[in-house]
């Protein structure tokens, strides 16, 4: 028996009593069980952005070569030679706190069918991963897990995991953070979207069958945690790596016909919300029968099959004469194929179950009426500016510390967990460069590939970190020669019912809008999670960028390896920031002062100074500096080519370690000619040293050899995780 | 050249394996499972991926598929046979090379170039190489540590049936440049008749200068030499 619906049931289900009245304004009756739960996931947090669309509107979104902008399953650009490429990140926190495999590997998963329902085949895997104090036995076993899970499920799709980036912070103790982005490439005029079409055309079920797994996801990811969260584990999806293999060639085996209409993934909210999104996003009504629905377990309710989140699902709209066609191609797969109803001319969303109707609700109401919050916002205080701060270990201490510290740590121990090599275009692997290169099959043209955020700054100044974190993604794809195009956003934060967290969401979306206008860089796809906290306890707030770019000649990448016999050269101006460095935090203990400022027409002028320089072959090596200062730059550069440096030009700790932004170091082998186009073009610029030997040698002479560099580099993750390097 | 690039559900380096094949002169034609004949063709692919998920065991699901007898068959009549990391897997669930390939021995999925030495080259896979030549080539598994029992191992030493073994850069088989932990640093082996070749790294995956080397290319090239069967 299901229980009765009442205003207690409905706060169980995460609605407030005035989205529940209003519910019974909509129906103007009590609703049904499996109403309830209909409205409860379309109306939460996760599936409405009730507390969030109001500051996201004011993201620019266009631009000359965005084809389709925030509002379809991922983001569409025109990226050259009739080609489009499909992006978009998404978060599974919540799940990945409470089964950390489980947890990242349908975090994968689902990203990916956003994406290829779009029409795409997916080229690539990115993530932005946040974890808890390395101390804590917990984070290491949610590490463990998480890279599992990512590579578990990627490299069994055959999608390479190309780049990413890994954060640690005590903040993220109770609440990591897993962000997972796709990209896809397709032929920009067969871009398939969700609006459904043509009343009385069937709605076609493909993919797995569906189970109990993940009822009330989006609800939980909703919602803080508390201390039962571990109980929550039954509403953790499984994921099916093969399934979605399958999945993705039946797909696009359909998609190069004409049978589809419309085409949308199953994901939060299962059968609901693609039932309801593609139908109200058509203007149309539809009929579901759930009895048709492939079941994988046995008496299942109503409620259980709209809400389940079983993975490797997608709901189809297709033209009534290219049923059969579709059905062997899927049949040919093993797939499950099963018509479930059809468009109606109603307006309504009519679930029929053993013969009973079991939901009929006007679809517009559901959308239109869907809460829209404006929370009362407050500002975080503009920190003040640091102080002078002693070197209390001298230079080469401070760099042999931070090379081994967690967040400069290599990364090697978790992307040689990822296959990165697969599908033969990969230009750029993991580390290689700044951001990471895949060429096009069958192409010359490459996308390059990022992600980017800096919690720290965000934490101390929302607005400025927010600003960085679009104008890091930037310089990233910049530093590759490629030109930046447009972003995914995935915006981490916490309860926004907080005054303090709602203005941190606020902020960043102000300065991440005004990197976007400066760097003509827009916002295609995102998606928003919030509530990230646990017992009270709020993660830094994380507005998670996956920036792509373009490159016409695959060729003309350059990454972050030096050789003998190159000058290295900085651009960009620098005061020696060390408010919010990683120095501060890693050798003096203090996470205190302002981030260092972006001045976006200074980034804008340098980049396009860099890559300009690139595009004209005068550059052999190029990164960004960013997280530990220019000395850590030039420290990886070595490291990456395996070749030592003899650096010029006295500086203290500040100079070294400070992270004033818009800089790039320059590996080239004609010096006076970068360095004369960089004066002419008003861009700061200085000689900070020559390539080649065995050793980091410092301008006061002291020395690091590469070898012991790299030793310290090295040894985090493989001593952490109590394995034998190789 | 004509070969035939087997694809199993779950099956996903056959793209990468077209584009080697095509780049070194060979016709590859992409032949699903069900619908596997192998007329006129004189080599037969088995790729990487993960057939059947790999949810029993690696290999083991495709090797039971009807497409395997067709292979029998062809590798009965001295057609040539290459299966690449779960294609090698394959062939040695289904019988038609010794052995099996075991959890890696850091229990982890590893993804990472490794150095391979051939230890002949009078074989229609290897004959562009010399003998001791030593090549880099991706890997990408978690089920890579070859095993077999030691008599068998002493038969595939003894009769020269290794075909390739995990290598330093400069040449030398220590037992830590077998990354995955495989017995006596066996990369890939060779049917006794030298006509099936199994091996888990991906040279296919570096046949080209922008992808960082074409040291996989002369595998390739060899195999596009070859006369038609």
């Amino acid at each position: 028996m299901t229980p009765d619906v009442t205003q207690a049931l409905a706060r169980q289900f995460g609605l407030s009593a005035d989205e529940y009245a209003n519910v019974l304004t909509i129906l103007g009756r009590t609703p049904s069980y499996t109403e309830l739960g209909i409205f409860s996931v379309m109306w939460s947090e996760h599936c409405s952005y009730k507390s969030s669309r109001v500051w996201l509107k004011t993201l620019p979104t266009k631009a000359p070569w965005v084809i389709h902008g925030p509002g379809e399953n991922a983001g569409v650009v025109d990226i050259g030679d009739g080609l489009a490429a499909i992006f978009k990140m998404e978060s599974h926190n919540h799940p990945s706190f409470i089964e950390p495999y489980s947890g990242a590997a349908t975090g994968v998963g689902g990203i990916l069918r956003d994406v290829f329902t779009m029409g795409a085949r997916p080229i690539a895997n990115l993530n932005a991963l946040r974890f808890g104090d390395p101390k804590l036995a917990v984070t290491k076993r949610v590490v463990d897990g998480v890279v599992r899970g990512i590579g578990g499920y990627g490299n069994c799709v055959g999608v390479p995991t190309v780049g990413g980036e890994v954060n640690f912070h005590p903040a993220y103790n109770g609440n990591p953070l897993v962000n997972a982005m796709t990209v896809g490439i397709a032929d920009k005029t067969k871009i398939f979207l969700s609006a459904a079409a043509g009343i009385g055309n069937p709605v076609v079920y493909v993919g797995s069958k569906t189970g109990r797994d993940g009822i009330h996801g989006a609800t939980m990811a909703s919602a803080s945690f508390e201390k039962d969260s571990e109980e929550k584990r039954p509403t953790v999806q499984i994921g099916d790596p093969f399934t979605e293999k399958l999945l993705i060639e039946a797909c696009l085996e359909l998609m190069a016909t004409d049978a589809i209409i419309a085409i949308q993934d199953m994901g939060a909210a299962g059968l609901t919300s693609s039932s309801v999104e593609m139908a109200g996003k058509g203007g149309v009504g539809i009929e579901l029968d759930l009895n048709a629905v492939p079941q994988r377990e046995t008496a299942m309710t109503a409620y259980e099959m709209m809400l389940s989140e079983s993975q490797e699902r997608m709901l189809m709209v297709l033209r009534p004469d290219r049923q059969d066609m579709a059905a062997a191609i899927f049949a040919k797969w093993d797939l499950d194929f099963a018509v479930i109803g059809h468009l109606t001319d109603t307006g309504h969303i009519v679930v029929r179950h053993n013969g009973v109707i079991e939901a009929d609700i006007p679809l517009d109401p559901l959308a239109d009426q869907a809460p829209l919050y404006h929370r009362p916002t407050e500002e975080t205080p503009k920190p003040a500016k640091l102080g002078p701060v002693a070197d209390p270990v001298g230079i080469k201490s401070a760099l042999l510390t931070l090379l081994a510290c967690p967040d400069l740590a290599s990364r090697a121990w978790i992307w040689d967990q990822y296959d990165s090599t697969i599908g033969g275009q990969t230009v750029k692997r993991p580390g290689a460069a700044d951001a990471a290169i895949v060429r096009l099959d069958g192409y010359t043209r490459a996308l390059a590939l990022t992600t980017d955020c800096t919690p720290r700054y965000c934490q101390a100044d929302p607005e400025a970190g927010g600003m960085q974190a679009v104008a890091e993604a930037w310089r990233n794809i910049t530093a590759t020669g490629a030109l930046p195009l447009a972003i995914t956003d995935n915006m981490n934060f916490a309860n926004p019912e907080k005054p303090r967290i709602m203005g941190q969401f606020a902020a960043a979306i102000r300065g991440m809008a005004a990197a976007c206008v400066a760097l003509d860089f827009p916002v295609v796809s995102g998606n928003v999670s919030l509530y990230n906290e646990t017992e009270g306890s709020p993660i830094l707030p994380t507005p998670a960028i996956g920036g792509l770019g373009v490159l016409e000649d695959a060729a003309q990448a350059v990454g972050q390896a030096i050789s003998p016999g190159q000058t290295l050269l900085v651009i960009g101006a620098a005061e020696g920031w060390l408010g919010q460095s990683l120095w501060l935090r890693e050798i003096t203990g203090r996470e205190d002062g302002a981030p260092p400022p972006v001045d976006l027409a200074a980034e804008r002028r340098n980049g396009d100074f860099v890559r300009g320089q690139i595009l004209a072959g005068a550059v052999r090596a190029c990164h960004d500096v960013s997280d530990g200062g220019l000395l850590i730059t030039v420290s990886e550069m070595a490291l990456a080519g395996d070749c030592g440096v003899q650096l010029s030009g006295a500086r203290d700790h500040a100079g070294w370690f400070g992270e004033d932004q818009s800089r790039y170091v320059l590996a080239v082998d004609d010096a006076p000619a970068v360095f004369s186009a960089a004066i002419a073009a008003g861009i700061p610029v200085e000689v900070i040293g020559t390539t080649g030997g065995r050793n980091l040698t410092l301008p006061d002479g002291d020395t690091i050899s590469i070898a012991d560099a790299r030793a310290m580099n090295e040894k985090f993750f493989p001593d952490w995780m109590n394995v034998t390097a190789v | 050249m004509k070969a035939a690039i087997v694809v199993f559900p779950g099956i996903n380096r056959e793209r990468d394996m077209a584009i080697a094949l095509a780049g070194s002169g060979a016709t590859p034609v992409m032949q699903w499972h069900k619908q596997a004949d192998f007329t006129d063709i004189d080599l037969v692919v088995i790729p990487g991926g993960f057939s059947y998920g790999d949810y029993l065991r690696c290999g083991a699901m495709a090797a039971q598929s009807p497409a395997m007898d067709a292979v029998r068959a062809h590798a009965a009549r001295g057609g040539y046979v290459l299966g690449v990391c779960n294609g090698f897997q394959i062939l040695t669930e289904a019988g038609l090379l010794p052995g099996a390939l075991l959890r890696n021995a850091g229990l982890r999925f590893l993804s990472m170039d490794c150095h391979l030495r051939v230890e002949r080259n009078d074989t229609a896979f290897t004959r562009s190489y010399q003998t001791g030549d030593v090549f880099r080539a991706p890997m990408a598994h978690g089920d890579g540590n070859y095993f077999a029992d030691d008599a068998t191992l002493d038969r595939l030493e003894g009769e020269n049936l290794v075909a390739l073994r995990y290598a330093t850069a400069s040449g030398a088989i220590p037992p830590e440049a077998a990354f995955n932990g495989a017995a006596r640093n066996i990369a890939g082996i060779y049917s006794a008749n030298l006509r099936i070749m199994g091996l888990m790294p991906h040279p296919e995956d570096l046949v080209d200068p922008l992808m960082g080397g074409t040291d996989g290319k002369p595998l390739f090239d060899a195999l596009a030499m070859m006369e038609a069967a």
